[in-house]
């Protein structure tokens, strides 16, 4: 961990550069100070303010809540996607994280399925179309009986909201050797497996929303678990597990 | 030119219980087979816009959604904390849909229409069920049942949860029943897309400009009824608890097209966020003010104490809210947090590096009930509070201040959710309808879903099936003069050429308003801020940088557009801020207190909605007025004494 709040880091930043999804990148090499009580991202918002004061365009990155929620920050910084804290996203990551004289490397989240659009900004539309395959109860709005009819064991409500605790934010793709969506898949296909309301459609769900997954071009699980070690959110493989088998009772039980 | 269009709130007649159903009743309905011929836009994609695209899609509506994130996932409802409330009384412990109907009149002090609120009261109990039936996982009880929790200075337990992330669950909830609907093709999503005019003919909204935020492209969009759901203006702020891309843009937009601004001087601090630590600072972290059901205020009693907290014993310390609000205490609403710790912080009794916040301290409720409780009910906030200040919670008191948070002022709209523009309805936090003057905990959630889920999906047909809408083409020259007027826009943007960045004037902008439109408001502040906004209107258009291009992915286009916006909206906030002489919820003048420093109402003069007219570039706004009448709620001075 880094040192005492008063204290200022010299930083030698390298940054991914590219100025659209057809042309190449390279890394750009700035040196910058921080204070370390900022946030990852105001170091950025700094290194941009005095890029755009040079008459140099700033690093297009993606975020928005800067409280970890909203899942549209991404980053891999130093080899890691959301960078050396565990459970934390990069808007949430301070710079007390590092020390001075650091020297780190910025890019994007990398994966097939995600191509680079500008800099370090990624399109992960594909995750929106692997909740379009079965990612939901087919209920419409209306009245539904009362919320209280449907007694649910407070230990599967709250499996079901571990793993409803996604914010669909990719970085378990991005760690992932065979840049696989498996733990961002079986959140959602565990989290409705978990509760009654998601078990008139429990087949179709697991069929579709796996298939969907393959044609997004995703890689396969080959049980390295650096998806669960990158989420910000903790989410467990034990969603993984739970997917494989109603996959697979999906499969058998499919007319 | 037409006349201007009056206020008319087509509130219905007849007892308050009955009037939604009745109104329902004598709304026209549209035959299922005819719904797939009209078109709707729906911009936004947070609980209102969600809730909203899924259900008319669902009703059979050929529905377009629009959003500027990269998925309509992460709209800023997301990151709503504490949870939503309900009238469902499964505590018994005497809630019911009058009396939420009545916290909430009494809670925005008087300056909302009863019967919206009370019918947002009724429909609560159906958004629960609604969204359990979906596989929202609320936090339960060990029988299975659902479990709630009392937030934000009520006394009845009427608030749903899902851990600190009530709203992140609901949204996903909406974003799923969306996602369906998309897979049904029945809603085109565009995500990365910022809606940027919005296109009248015959005064009829009928259509909207959108700017792909990726390729930079315009595009035209014809629709038979436009719905706004985007959200609030904190921003206009800079320094708030909305996350960065939250902007008044469409809904100003659409003002300067004819739709009244409703009261944009009601804005929220809430009293609990995490204090600013340097000029850096680029947003405030909001936490769930649910951390007032155990935590206690305090200060030190002496003016400069710089003490570590646990060197201060009991008897210096002052537990201000228990001490001036005994039957609330700590629990009061958020307007009365916050202005009291501006008060203690305005005496030189405020802690930390700048003296800017106040303690929250657990040490008690810890000792009560075990550090294992208090880490099971705010386990994520406590290390979210740790994450940014570097500071453990469990050991040492939280250090919180206030800071801008929700926005009750927002476009004018009738009893059916429709703006002064016609085919144009304004929903959630971008409508002014519900919350009055001051917003309560977890009520914001609750209007969001309710005029999603329901108000919208039964009153627009009033305006598809009440009104003759002619077939509309893009080619058409309405659509032509709002995309050209907006290209213009945006090339003057990038080719000003000056010295300061965006964000610099964004920063510029949201200290002004801090200091004279924020906690408390003057006269001579706000007279002297007017005049300092216009200049910061020229200096923006005179010196602002832009670099880049508009044909492809520019954030700082995108944001340039937005400053520019705010930067005209704030002069009507202040505007409002200045007319409203009295003090009212988020509204607080110094000249209008009591001797006690509590707000001081004139229900004589200001029991109304201002709602303010747009008249072209160089003319005056006008103000115009809706008078609010209280049958089935007496007026009082609010008390939490």
């Amino acid at each position: 961990m880094g040192g005492h709040s008063d204290e200022t880091l010299t930083l030698t930043l390298n940054i991914w550069r590219q100025s659209g999804p057809d042309t190449a990148g390279e890394f750009e090499t700035h040196s910058r100070e921080a204070s370390p009580a900022m946030s990852f991202l105001e170091m950025l918002d700094v290194v941009n303010e005095n890029l755009q004061r040079e008459g140099r365009e700033p690093f297009a990155f993606d975020h928005d809540c800067r409280e970890g929620i909203c899942g549209m920050c991404s980053l891999v910084i130093n080899g890691k996607p959301h960078g050396p804290e565990s459970e934390t996203t990069t808007c949430q990551l301070h710079m007390r994280s590092f020390n001075d004289g650091d020297v780190i490397w910025i890019e994007p989240f990398r994966a097939k399925a995600f191509p680079v659009l500008r800099d370090l900004i990624i399109d992960r539309s594909p995750l929106d179309r692997i909740i379009q395959a079965g990612g939901y109860v087919s209920v419409n709005t209306g009245a539904p009986q009362d919320a209280n009819a449907l007694p649910i064991p407070k230990q599967n409500a709250d499996l079901a909201m571990d793993a409803a605790a996604c914010i669909g934010c990719g970085a378990c793709v991005a760690a992932c050797p065979n840049a696989a969506a498996m733990l961002f898949t079986a959140a959602k296909v565990s989290q409705l497996a978990l509760l009654p309301q998601g078990a008139p459609e429990r087949e179709s769900r697991a069929l579709g929303m796996v298939e969907q997954m393959e044609a997004e071009g995703f890689g396969h699980c080959t049980n390295h678990y650096e998806c669960m070690a990158a989420c910000p959110k903790g989410i467990s493989t034990d969603n993984i597990a739970r997917m494989n088998r109603e996959y697979l009772r999906a499969s058998i039980l499919s007319r | 030119m037409n006349a201007p269009p009056t206020l008319d709130s087509k509130v219905p007649s007849g007892i308050l219980s009955d009037a939604w159903t009745n109104h329902k009743f004598a709304l026209p309905l549209i035959n299922p087979a005819n719904r797939r011929k009209f078109k709707i836009a729906v911009v936004g994609t947070g609980l209102a816009g969600a809730s909203a695209a899924a259900t008319l899609a669902e009703m059979g509506y050929e529905v377009q959604s629009f959003c500027i994130q990269d998925s309509p996932r992460r709209a800023h409802s997301i990151a709503a904390q504490g949870g939503i409330n309900a009238a469902k009384n499964y505590k018994g412990d005497g809630d019911s849909v009058h009396r939420l109907f009545y916290d909430t009149v009494k809670g925005g002090d008087y300056r909302a229409r009863e019967h919206n609120v009370h019918r947002l009261a009724e429909v609560s109990v159906n958004i629960i069920d609604q969204c359990v039936a979906q596989g929202v996982p609320f936090a339960r009880e060990y029988g299975g049942l659902l479990d709630n929790r009392s937030f934000g200075g009520a006394q009845v337990s009427r608030t749903f949860y899902a851990r600190g992330q009530t709203g992140q669950q609901l949204l996903l909830g909406a974003y799923s029943a969306l996602m369906r609907q998309v897979s049904a093709g029945r809603v085109e999503v565009r995500t990365r897309c910022e809606m940027v005019d919005v296109v009248t003919l015959d005064g009829i909204a009928r259509g909207i400009i959108t700017r792909d935020l990726e390729t930079g492209a315009f595009e035209r969009h014809s629709a038979d009824a436009v719905l706004l759901c985007t959200g609030g203006y904190s921003n206009a702020f800079y320094l708030s608890t909305n996350a960065k891309t939250c902007n008044v843009t469409a809904a100003w937009r659409a003002h300067k097209r004819g739709a009244f601004f409703a009261n944009p001087c009601y804005t929220q601090i809430h009293p609990t966020c995490i204090p600013v630590s340097g000029e850096y600072q680029s947003k405030l972290t909001l936490m769930s003010e649910s951390l007032r059901n155990d935590g206690r205020v305090w200060v030190p009693k002496t003016k400069g104490d710089q003490r570590p907290p646990a060197l201060i014993p009991e008897n210096e310390r002052d537990y201000y809210l228990e001490r001036r609000y005994p039957s609330f205490g700590n629990l009061v609403p958020r307007d009365v947090a916050s202005r009291n710790a501006k008060a203690v912080c305005d005496e030189g009794r405020g802690v930390g590096s700048t003296g800017l916040s106040v303690y929250l301290d657990f040490a008690d409720a810890i000792s009560r009930d075990g550090r294992a409780t208090i880490e099971s009910r705010y386990g994520n906030l406590f290390q979210m509070y740790e994450r940014i200040t570097g500071e453990d919670p469990y050991a040492q008191p939280m250090r919180i201040f206030p800071a801008v948070h929700y926005t009750m002022g927002g476009l004018w709209v009738d009893y059916n959710l429709e703006s002064t523009l016609p085919g144009l309805f304004v929903l959630g936090e971008a409508n002014f309808s519900d919350h009055g003057s001051n917003r309560l905990g977890a009520s914001a959630l609750m209007q969001g879903l309710a005029d999603g889920y329901y108000v919208v999906p039964a009153t627009v047909t009033a305006h598809l099936a009440g009104r003759k809408l002619e077939r509309i083409d893009t080619s058409h020259e309405a659509f032509a003069e709002a995309e050209s007027a907006s290209r213009a826009r945006f090339d003057k943007l990038l080719n000003i050429n000056g010295s300061r960045t965006v964000d610099q004037m964004h920063r510029a902008l949201g200290q002004l308003n801090w200091d004279h439109c924020g906690m408390a408001r003057t006269k001579e502040g706000l007279e002297q801020a007017l005049k300092q906004v216009v200049q910061l209107r020229e200096e923006f258009w005179n010196d602002v940088r832009v670099l880049g291009d508009g044909r492809s992915l520019n954030q700082a286009l995108e944001h340039a557009g937005r400053v520019a916006d705010f930067m005209e909206f704030s002069e009507l906030m202040m505007k409002d801020a200045l007319t409203r002489e009295e003090s009212c919820g988020g509204h607080f003048r110094e000249e209008y207190q009591t001797a006690e420093g509590e707000a001081k109402r004139d229900d004589a003069d200001f029991c109304h909605v201002a709602a303010w007219e747009y008249r072209g570039r160089d003319q005056q706004h006008q103000r115009h007025t809706e008078a609010l009448s209280f049958e089935n709620v007496q007026l009082t001075t609010r008390s939490y004494k």
